[in-house]
């Protein structure tokens, strides 16, 4: 069983070693990274049908039993999580066939790349606190490495600021870390639950629970910890800005779902009512920002913000129907927008640009591409029959449950806004004329753009497929919000007791 | 500028210590603390040393592979040592010892892939330290 656990993670590390080797043959190596990533989606698939079958499973690393050793965990949502950075790996990976030049798989791309992969497999994974620490470190060394590719001045500007903010994150959530550890003597997650649930005092436990708040707040980039995420997701290279605003952010998301749910819930009339003021604020100002922006990637960057809000939502209202929304919206959103960013990255290349005011003519020289630009952009803002309209809806409906009046019209509200962001892309980037009056044209360097399409057209279809047959991802959503809410299944397959005795 | 001739002459005699220093942590870190982490961050401190006193260009040379190499090859080394654990049947990483000339009551000298995943720790970390610094180094000049 511990194999089936660590495969995920195992295949994109093993993959980074012959992709590095032959770095210099930037075909070679994009190729590797390919079959790398196929084979490990066959592994999530693998795991997750596991996890399907059977419910929670567990494993220990190396042989050290829970909770002393590194224990890996694989509930439904950790599966789900598994999975989609699997798919979303393999469209980027098919996408950097086109985009990736000589120097930049020399540099390392596709070892980092899926160095990258293996850190956000992992942080799913784990049932380790400080394991996911480990985890994080993996994901930031390699997303600076990817963000300083290439060397321009805009980008070491953005990776700086970056790195500072990300590392302030990583300071806190340390700490965190370290005092847990001394009032509780644990670190394992299963057995935290425990420990912080019995810890005599409360009022510890939930001023440690909010420097891991702020910790993970920074690195899902909500309100107001965000500006970190606008300042540097626009600078790299398009295949790398799609893994960053796809899974990075997602990451923060997953582990405040994850803490918030299993260690730290006995008091949430503090925590999650800071959660559910951050989620709306998130919303908001995500929103009004990405209006203020010309640049084809920071709207979209500051919609991944906005977006977050509805994640942290669901979280915050902690209902069963509220966590559904959670989750739907994670997978949603993570295949929305890593296509944004690609569609941007074909944009860039036709036009020559990315700035919205200096491009134009695309509806006329890429009907394609506008067709599948307008699969994404709808889903984002919610538009029915598209995947984001049932998150959304799911969302919305769980506020009105629990008479949240005012978040629910903020959600409604913040879905209107995006609209008009994304019909300002239409209008800009699509539907003008380009202003220097040229067509826009596939470039004459002989780069292919069929690998950018079929990445773009592979997440498309994904997303028309959750919106029209909405039910079985709603039924898994619904299995991982019921472990989420009743962690016994996870706590006895962490630490080997009999499920019953849990009960 | 022109690096100062004490810090030169210094580097040459601290540059040695710390790299044997970081054997040391590396090889002690099997029962105490240390280990291939801060072994790895201490032999890259070294390095480093040596890069303020006399260039980035000279260390490169004196390193003779580049850093990425290394902590490619490192990560390559640690994974075959958690893979070792496979064919027996173990989960990933469980350590596996060979006791040569071992006997009745008598241990023998053991080798044990714990020590191959630390060393491959040790490498990856130095690695990627250099990889940075040195980075950040051309940025300055």
């Amino acid at each position: 069983m511990s194999w089936l656990l660590i495969l995920p993670i195992l295949i994109p590390f093993c993959t980074a070693i012959p992709a590095f080797f032959a770095g210099g043959n930037a075909q070679l190596s994009a190729r590797i990274s390919l079959a790398g990533s196929a084979i490990g989606l066959v592994a999530a698939l693998v795991l997750f049908c596991q996890v399907h079958d059977q419910g929670v499973i567990a494993g220990q690393m190396s042989g050290w039993a829970a909770p002393f050793g590194i224990t890996l965990v694989a509930d439904m949502l950790s599966a789900i999580m598994v999975v989609i950075t699997a798919i979303t790996g393999l469209a980027v990976a098919i996408y950097a066939l086109g985009e990736i030049d000589d120097n930049q798989s020399e540099l390392g791309y596709h070892a980092l790349f899926q160095i990258l992969l293996a850190g956000v497999t992992g942080a799913f994974l784990t049932g380790d606190l400080f394991n996911l620490y480990v985890w994080f470190e993996v994901m930031l060394i390699a997303s600076f490495g990817l963000l300083i590719m290439g060397g321009r001045a805009e980008q070491i500007d953005g990776a700086v600021k970056y790195v500072a903010l990300n590392l302030v994150s990583t300071i806190l959530f340390v700490s965190g870390v370290g005092l847990l550890y001394g009032e509780t003597g644990t670190l394992n997650m299963a057995d935290l639950s425990r420990a912080v649930a019995e810890h005599p005092d409360q009022g510890m436990m939930v001023l440690i629970s909010l420097l891991f708040m702020i910790a993970f707040g920074v690195k899902s980039a909500v309100f107001p910890l965000f500006f970190w995420l606008p300042a540097s997701y626009h600078t790299p290279s398009f295949a790398v800005s799609a893994v960053f605003a796809g899974l990075l952010t997602k990451v923060g998301v997953y582990a405040l779902i994850r803490s918030f749910t299993l260690i730290f819930t006995s008091d949430p009339g503090i925590t999650h009512t800071i959660l559910l003021w951050v989620a709306g604020f998130t919303m908001v100002t995500g929103v009004l920002g990405a209006a203020a922006q010309s640049d084809f990637r920071k709207v979209l960057s500051f919609h991944i913000i906005s977006q977050i809000g509805y994640m942290v939502l669901g979280l915050a209202l902690m209902t069963p129907l509220a966590l559904v929304g959670s989750v739907f919206y994670l997978v949603h959103h993570i295949i929305v927008k890593a296509n944004l960013f690609l569609i941007a990255g074909i944009s860039e290349k036709l036009t020559g640009g990315s700035n919205l005011y200096k491009i134009g003519g695309l509806y006329g020289a890429a009907p394609l591409l506008a067709a599948l630009f307008l699969i994404p952009a709808f889903s984002l803002a919610g538009f029915p029959p598209l995947s984001g309209f049932w998150a959304k809806y799911i969302l919305v409906k769980a506020s009105l449950d629990t008479q949240a009046w005012l978040i629910a019209g903020t959600a409604l509200v913040v879905g209107l806004f995006t609209i008009f962001s994304m019909t300002k892309i239409w209008a800009e980037a699509f539907w003008k004329e380009h202003p220097d009056e040229i067509t826009p044209e596939p470039p004459m360097d002989g780069t292919a753009l069929w690998p950018r399409y079929a990445a773009v057209i592979f997440l498309a279809l994904l997303t028309v497929a959750i919106g029209l047959v909405p039910q079985p991802f709603l039924e898994l959503a619904e299995t991982a919000s019921a472990q989420l809410l009743d962690p016994s299944a996870y706590i006895a397959a962490v630490l080997g007791e009999p499920v019953e005795a849990a009960q | 500028m022109k690096p100062s001739i004490i810090l030169v002459a210094a580097t040459r005699l601290l540059v040695v210590l710390l790299l044997l220093f970081s054997v040391f942590m590396l090889w002690r870190g099997h029962n105490e603390p240390g280990g291939g982490f801060i072994g790895g961050l201490i032999g890259a401190t070294g390095f480093i040393l040596y890069a303020i006193a006399c260039g980035a260009d000279a260390t490169r040379e004196a390193l003779r592979v580049r850093p990425e190499f290394i902590a490619m090859g490192g990560l390559a080394t640690s994974l075959i040592a958690g893979l070792i654990s496979a064919p027996f049947g173990d989960a990933f990483l469980t350590g596996q010892w060979l006791f040569f000339g071992g006997s009745e009551g008598e241990k023998g000298f053991p080798i044990s892939t714990v020590l191959l995943f630390d060393i491959g720790v040790y490498a990856v970390v130095m690695g990627s330290a250099l990889s940075i610094v040195f980075a950040l180094e051309d940025e300055v000049e």
